[in-house]
């Protein structure tokens, strides 16, 4: 136990830990925005599965890694689109049609990978990027400053989407017609087209963070995700709704993975219970879902279509 | 400056509006009175582009105009004060008034703006609301007041509300039409939708009564008077003030005594209320919905835990921590607020929710199974006997009018002969034919010795029923006084909290 608790690996655990936050960072931020707006979308792991395997493939092909992102947001994006139209155009159950887009994105992005890969082909993965200076500081240079770009994409992201939600016209529309889209529409508010427009930012991110897992990985297989997606949905509750509470918990479930696989890498857990301890991000955010639950109100109209009377 | 011609409006196996015409003037208040389900709301959702006419044109200032969304309705400077507030109640004030509304600071709000020229319209009526708070912390009358500034921020011209004083004290009533005066001086028009009819004869220039989806008649305060215009909604004379015979009151029969109850919110809802309901006697709890009354009803009934210290008896019998079961067994019958919710069950037919609370009676089962033909002759004779009008037993509850859902409530209630009966806002929503079966229904009992505990926002049936009246505030009773010592002014001030708070 002793060379675990070393400054070294107590920094390397931290790093590896906010590498590991990311897609479940972005995930759950463009989540954030679609369950603002009343759009519970489960079908998030499937939108990332089929984003990851886009990201791959085009930079498998191309060679670029700017260009395996641009695929993962455009995938995204796509899927944004069908489910805007099953949810809002068709006001199909949400729950249900989640779990649609879900079985889709595993089944086809399985499909697509054995039709056009085969054998999973390393590719180069997302370099790291030391950020002048502040890579430097002591501890928190390694810990914090050299990660690469989708990371700290990701987390940039944290204030933007709060400044989205609370300070602009669109994020004030998503607020509304998630918690009263009766108010909104009394106001000429088009609670369709907010939400389509929430839909189509939740899903880009999910996009990204597809990218950002199977290109920071540099490989792809299938069902990479192993479920991730689900874990951010649930990310956004412990986070209450809120861009920084996503942040800190998909911290502290980065963290957590990144602390089991370190001490697994140094035989600390027996064999025989590693899998048991895999599960302990999982168990931990259920525990913080049932502490949080209730203190703070989802949105009102979260999952309810809309429609006049 | 308004003129409906000839609208008329179907949905699927109604008329909500045959042929009907209705004009505004600029400066006036022209009230539209009818009963739930008359069309009176239909009407103004076709003015505010939430509904297309079938038939009919409306006019403004003389041009015809079509009006397909509220956005259409806000543009051509109609306001809308929604019966249910279209508030959103985790935005601030600002930012709902704000709502759908360009902004200066595109593509960010531009709160500050918004705010200082609220303050403005703030001023200029007293509609003093803090800009920067948000909306579920407001008080109901607040929350008013920020619909209204809503539609005057867009510069409305004509104000439709619909029954905007169903929520409010008889203060904030006041207050409210002291406003709304204040409008029409300023040469708005305001189409003022109600039922109740003191209010509309105090506050209205014209009044046009709608029935059916029908005008039936439109006059003036100074040729109309309370009879007549319910006479008018109602279509037949209808007596207003029930006549009570003078009943001995027996023994306590529902005896509460330091009950405190907690909330949905984990905050106190009832605190410390002590009261005694006798045989062949109504009392009447008055107050503003939210002040403890619904936490209170649950209670009695068995739905809700005391706190310890508390005490609930019926008939002698303690039920403070019995269950709902044990409860109606000493003799509890609970016409519970909500009568979709906790009165009986939409999806579930007329002759099942009549049984609902008999289905474990053995005399409804044969061989373990139920004798049909035992629980039709039992339903068929309740329904007959509180003249429930429904097609047949098996007709969905739900597509029962309110009236008739809380008659077959009450049907089901009171046949356990009951010798303490709990109603919660027993005509709340319901039209007035069965608003006055239901009262005489509650004297009647009165008559035979039950004690009634009448909870009521309608201060009118309050008046009307109860033998006693306390007043709730805030999970307290701040007033407990005899019908005879009661007045109107005096209980819309405890309402409001404004009393002694020693009761008596």
């Amino acid at each position: 136990m002793s060379d675990f608790f070393t400054l070294s690996v107590l920094v390397a655990t931290f790093a590896s830990g906010v590498r590991l936050a990311t897609p479940y960072l972005l995930a759950g931020l463009g989540e954030t925005v679609g369950q603002r707006s009343g759009v519970l979308n489960l079908g998030v792991d499937g939108v990332m599965l089929l984003s990851a395997f886009g990201a791959y493939w085009t930079s498998l092909e191309t060679g670029s890694l700017l260009l395996g992102v641009g695929a993962g947001l455009l995938v995204g994006l796509v899927m944004g689109v069908v489910y805007g139209i099953i949810t809002v155009i068709f006001q199909a159950e949400q729950g249900i049609s989640g779990i649609g887009i879900y079985l889709f994105g595993l089944g086809f992005s399985d499909l697509l990978f054995e039709e056009m890969v085969g054998t999973p082909t390393p590719i180069k993965s997302l370099p790291k990027y030391s950020i002048p200076g502040l890579s430097r500081l002591p501890i928190l240079g390694e810990a914090l400053f050299e990660h690469n770009l989708m990371t700290y994409a990701a987390f940039l992201l944290v204030p933007l989407v709060a400044l989205l939600l609370m300070k602009t016209t669109f994020g004030m529309n998503v607020r509304a017609v998630g918690e009263n889209p009766e108010a909104a529409d009394s106001l000429g508010v088009s609670v369709g087209l907010t939400r389509f427009a929430a839909i189509m930012v939740g899903n880009g991110m999910a996009g990204l963070a597809g990218a950002a897992l199977t290109l920071g990985l540099g490989i792809f297989q299938p069902n990479l995700t192993q479920g991730l997606g689900f874990i951010a949905v649930a990310l956004v509750y412990f986070g209450a709704w809120r861009a920084r509470g996503v942040m800190l918990g998909a911290l502290l479930y980065g963290i957590v993975a990144a602390v089991v696989l370190q001490l697994k890498a140094r035989e600390l857990i027996p064999l025989e219970a590693s899998d048991l301890a895999a599960m302990a991000p999982a168990v931990l955010t259920i525990v913080a879902l049932v502490v949080v639950a209730g203190r703070i109100e989802a949105p009102a109209a979260l999952t309810n279509p809309f429609s006049r009377h | 400056m308004l003129e409906m011609r000839g609208i008329t409006k179907r949905f699927p196996g109604v008329v909500a509006n045959d042929d009907v015409s209705f004009d505004l003037r600029a400066g006036e208040v022209h009230t539209l009175l009818g009963e739930n389900g008359a069309g009176k709301s239909t009407l103004m959702k076709i003015l505010f582009g939430l509904y297309q006419p079938d038939a009919g044109e409306i006019l403004l200032q003389g041009r015809p105009v079509t009006i397909t969304s509220p956005t259409d309705a806000i543009e051509h400077r109609i306001g809308m004060v929604h019966q249910h507030f279209m508030l959103v109640p985790t935005l601030t004030v600002a930012e709902n008034v704000a709502l759908g509304l360009p902004s200066m600071r595109r593509p960010f709000t531009d709160l500050d703006t918004v705010s200082q020229r609220m303050v403005e319209i703030s001023d200029q009526y007293g509609l003093t609301v803090d800009p920067s708070i948000e909306v579920w912390k407001l008080s109901v009358g607040e929350r008013q007041r920020v619909e209204i500034i809503k539609a005057l921020y867009r510069e409305a011209e004509l104000l439709v509300l619909d029954e905007p004083t169903a929520v409010l004290t008889p203060q904030e009533v006041d207050d409210l039409f002291v406003i709304l005066r204040q409008m029409t001086e300023a040469g708005r028009g305001l189409v003022f939708i109600s039922h109740k009819l003191r209010e509309v004869l105090d506050l209205s220039d014209r009044i046009t009564v709608l029935r059916n989806g029908v005008v039936t008649g439109t006059t003036v305060p100074a040729e109309a008077s309370l009879e007549r215009l319910a006479e008018m909604m109602v279509g037949r004379e209808v007596s207003l003030a029930p006549d009570k015979p003078p009943v001995a009151t027996g023994r306590p029969r529902l005896v509460l005594e330091h009950v405190t109850v907690i909330g949905d919110r984990d905050t106190v809802a009832v605190d410390g209320v002590d009261l005694e309901v006798r045989a062949g006697e109504i009392v009447g709890i008055a107050g503003v919905s939210g002040n403890g009354q619904r936490e209170l009803a649950e209670t009695i009934a068995g739905l809700r835990p005391a706190e310890p210290g508390s005490s609930v008896q019926i008939d002698r019998a303690d039920v403070t921590t019995a269950d709902a079961a044990t409860t109606r067994a000493a003799g509890l019958a609970y016409v519970p607020e909500e009568r979709m919710k906790d009165g009986a069950i939409g999806e579930f037919d007329v002759g099942e929710n009549l049984l609902l609370v008999n289905h474990r009676d053995p005399s409804f089962l044969r061989g373990g199974l139920f004798d049909f033909e035992r629980i039709r002759l039992h339903c068929q004779r309740l329904v007959d006997a509180f003249s429930v009008k429904t097609p047949t037993l098996q007709t969905p509850t739900s597509s029962l009018s309110g009236g008739n859902i809380q008659k077959l409530i009450l049907a089901r209630e009171l046949d356990s002969d009951p010798t303490v009966l709990l109603a919660a806002q027993p005509t709340r929503g319901v039209d007035i034919g069965a608003a006055e079966y239901i009262h005489g229904q509650l004297i009647e009992r009165r008559s035979e010795g039950v004690a009634v505990l009448l909870i009521s926002e309608d201060l009118d049936e309050i008046l009307a029923l109860a033998d006693r009246i306390a007043v709730m505030y805030e999970g307290r009773i701040v007033q407990l006084v005899d019908r005879a010592d009661a007045t109107r002014e005096g209980l819309g001030l405890a309402m409001a909290g404004a009393a002694d708070r020693s009761p008596g």
